[in-house]
């Protein structure tokens, strides 16, 4: 075991990958020589050679066509978006193309590519690098989307995208990246995508969140406890698929549950949460599923994201309304 | 300032031709080695082509097939490019690029499935290196790169070559994938089918740029403006930019000058609402077929009986490719959800167990 940042587990997925499977290409803006803008990808071209690891020219559409491509000719491409913000360059290559090339061929084509691209907020970024985009993502047939919240998830979960078959969408929180270390395996293994994590076990509310909100989660969860509230924190981890077995097994057991993001109430996959809960599990609900999410707005100007951003509180907050209901 | 660099650069991107409207050779040292048998089997799949056409059009109309783009006039343009090709090097076709796929490989009925909008139209043989008809108009040019990188890293002997219309020339995906490719030096060809027409928007509408050849220039890549109407002349240009592209010499970009007779598609388009009368004249004139023919009759390589036999026989393929279209089992929900994943995910098992019990009933 080592002691990693969530930026160092990611780091040593793709080293694992590439050592692992000579199929596996690294690329995008500046991930080349300079390791990437967040040091992601930091002494891999050194490792691995430029053929395995390389840069391109700036032009996120041009990246999501050369990972198709690559992928026709056999090849396994982790391509990154240097900010999800610009994934509206590459809308069409990951959400009009990659999604749909095994089922518009019958399954006689695949996109094997993993999308990597950081996004989040709380470190004070310029415009269009912060936005939280995922619920696009989500409603894309073909797509899988992953978001882990800790070293341990998030190189377990980048191993398992790089070798599925098909194509997922890889975010990763840029306040998470140094944040805290945690233990780490040195060596290699999976976390099966598409199943959720309890990070925190209780009987009176279930708080089902994802990305930097379960770390709020958990601070809220403490802070309930002192309260007498026993909140039981689901870490989804893989945002599409929804693991619908444990957020209902957790509801069954809670009767209770709030849905935690850091997009726009308007956006994200919360919603989609709440539906799943009140198809299935409405008998044993003794409250509505209530929401914490950002405002419908633009995500905001730097200098105003705190204020914006949900925070523990609101957690708090919405957790005692559905216990007090 | 003057414009004098502007015409300095289109100076460069003269029209090369080799065959004439009378069919007579004008450019005997750019001759493609062909065989006289090549010769005619080239001019067979043309004729082919424009027989199909005409039926495919027809049955459209009958309500048998779906969607449909006409492609009489761009037959050299198609024909030609497709013929200098390897059977491995890969096709990343446009919408209207149906022939060139049908003789890369592709079966006939697999078209007509495609056009009717069945999945086992897109159920690529193995060892058949196309991509599906495109359309999303840009994106196969960058995909085209990334293929031709991955063939590169391969060490492969073959290209990826890709096709897109005059329209098409305006979208980003155009420049990145030639940029892509030029940046790389992946073995890649570029052909602009330029039949002057996006639906009904003329080219110079498009572009101020007096050619779509002299593009190549923004990627530092060759280009070169072919007579599309010009069977010889497309397969040369094809050949030659091929040839370039494996021995390191870097992407091309083709613009073939040609023409389509019918409508943009078959669904409701009315050409005569965009185009004189007098264009349609001035291009029939330059018919690709009328002028091979003259070519190949002035050395006794072509016969009307010979033609008649390709007549009926493409009429007799079709016949029998739409009987096995026919004959392909019905789509069911079930087919689709299986085709999302290697493995499906817990909603579409769900899904997949709903709609297994629906088509049980």
């Amino acid at each position: 075991m080592a002691q990693m940042t969530m930026i160092q587990a990611i780091t040593d997925a793709m080293r694992n990958e590439l050592k692992n499977n000579e199929d596996v290409l690294v690329f995008g803006e500046d991930v080349g020589q300079n390791g990437g803008v967040f040091r992601a990808t930091e002494g891999l071209q050194n490792e691995f050679g430029e053929e395995r690891v390389f840069d391109t020219p700036l032009a996120e559409s041009g990246i999501g066509g050369l990972a198709i491509g690559l992928g026709l000719t056999g090849f396994r491409p982790v391509m990154e978006v240097q900010f999800f913000g610009f994934v509206f360059e590459v809308f069409d290559s990951i959400a009009g193309q990659m999604n749909r090339l095994r089922y518009r061929t019958a399954g006689k084509q695949s996109a094997p590519i993993t999308v990597r691209a950081p996004f989040g907020g709380g470190v004070k970024t310029p415009e269009m690098h912060a936005d939280s985009l995922e619920g696009l993502m989500a409603q894309t047939p073909g797509l899988k989307v992953v978001i882990p919240s800790t070293p341990y998830d998030a190189k377990g979960l980048l191993i398992s995208a790089i070798r599925d078959n098909d194509p997922v969408v890889y975010l990763e929180h840029m306040k998470l990246y140094r944040s805290f270390r945690g233990e780490v395996p040195e060596e290699e293994y999976t976390i099966e995508l598409g199943k959720a994590d309890i990070k925190r076990e209780g009987k009176d509310v279930s708080i089902i969140t994802y990305g930097a909100m379960v770390h709020s989660s958990l601070k809220a969860a403490e802070e309930l406890e002192k309260e007498g509230i026993d909140a039981e924190v689901i870490d989804l981890m893989t945002i599409s698929p929804l693991d619908i077995d444990t957020i209902i097994a957790s509801v069954k057991k809670t009767s209770r549950a709030i849905v935690v993001q850091e997009a726009q109430k308007a956006a994200g996959i919360a919603a989609n949460v709440v539906a799943e809960i009140t198809e299935r599990a409405i008998l044993s609900l003794e409250a509505p599923v209530l929401r914490v999410a950002a405002p419908d707005t633009v995500y905001p100007f730097a200098a105003i994201e705190d204020a914006w951003l949900p925070d523990y509180q609101e957690i708090i907050e919405t957790a005692k309304k559905v216990v007090n209901f | 300032m003057s414009t004098k660099t502007l015409e300095q650069v289109e100076n460069q991107f003269e029209t090369f031709q080799i065959l004439n409207e009378e069919g007579k050779i004008v450019n005997e040292a750019a001759m493609p080695e062909l065989s006289n048998e090549q010769l005619q089997e080239i001019m067979t799949r043309m004729v082919y082509t424009r027989i199909w056409d005409q039926r495919a059009i027809s049955l459209n109309r009958q309500g048998r097939l779906g969607f449909y783009a006409p492609v009489a006039g761009q037959e050299a343009s198609m024909l030609g490019s497709q013929y200098a090709l390897d059977k491995e090097d890969w096709i990343l076709p446009g919408y209207r690029d149906i022939p060139q796929l049908v003789f890369h490989g592709l079966p006939l009925h697999q078209a007509f499935l495609w056009s009717r909008g069945h999945y086992a139209g897109g159920e690529i043989p193995d060892g058949l290196n196309i991509m599906v008809p495109q359309i999303i108009i840009g994106a196969q040019i960058i995909q085209t790169a990334g293929v031709a990188l991955g063939l590169k890293r391969r060490k492969k002997e073959n290209i990826a070559i890709t096709y897109t219309g005059d329209g098409g020339a305006s979208q980003g995906d155009f420049y990145e994938g030639m940029n892509f490719a030029g940046a790389y030096n992946a073995p890649a060809v570029f052909i602009v089918q330029n039949n002057r027409f996006a639906i009904s928007v003329p080219v110079e509408k498009q572009s101020a740029a007096k050619t779509i050849a002299q593009k190549a220039v923004a990627a530092g890549i060759e280009g070169i403006q072919v007579d599309g109407m010009d069977v010889l002349a497309v397969y040369a240009a094809t050949k030659d930019a091929r040839d370039r592209a494996l021995s390191g010499g870097g992407p091309t970009l083709i613009e073939t000058m040609t023409y389509r007779y019918g409508p943009h598609t078959m669904a409701g388009d009315d050409p005569t609402r965009y185009r004189s009368s007098d264009l349609d004249d001035e291009w029939t004139k330059k018919d690709p077929i009328v002028r091979f023919r003259k070519f190949l009759e002035s050395k006794d390589l072509w016969t009307e009986e010979q033609e008649n036999e390709i007549v009926d026989k493409a009429k007799e393929d079709i016949k029998d490719a739409m009987k096995k279209a026919d004959s392909t089992p019905k789509q069911k929900v079930t087919d689709l959800i299986g085709f999302m994943f290697e493995e499906l995910p817990a909603n579409l098992r769900e899904q997949m167990e709903e709609y297994k019990a629906k088509e049980s009933k």
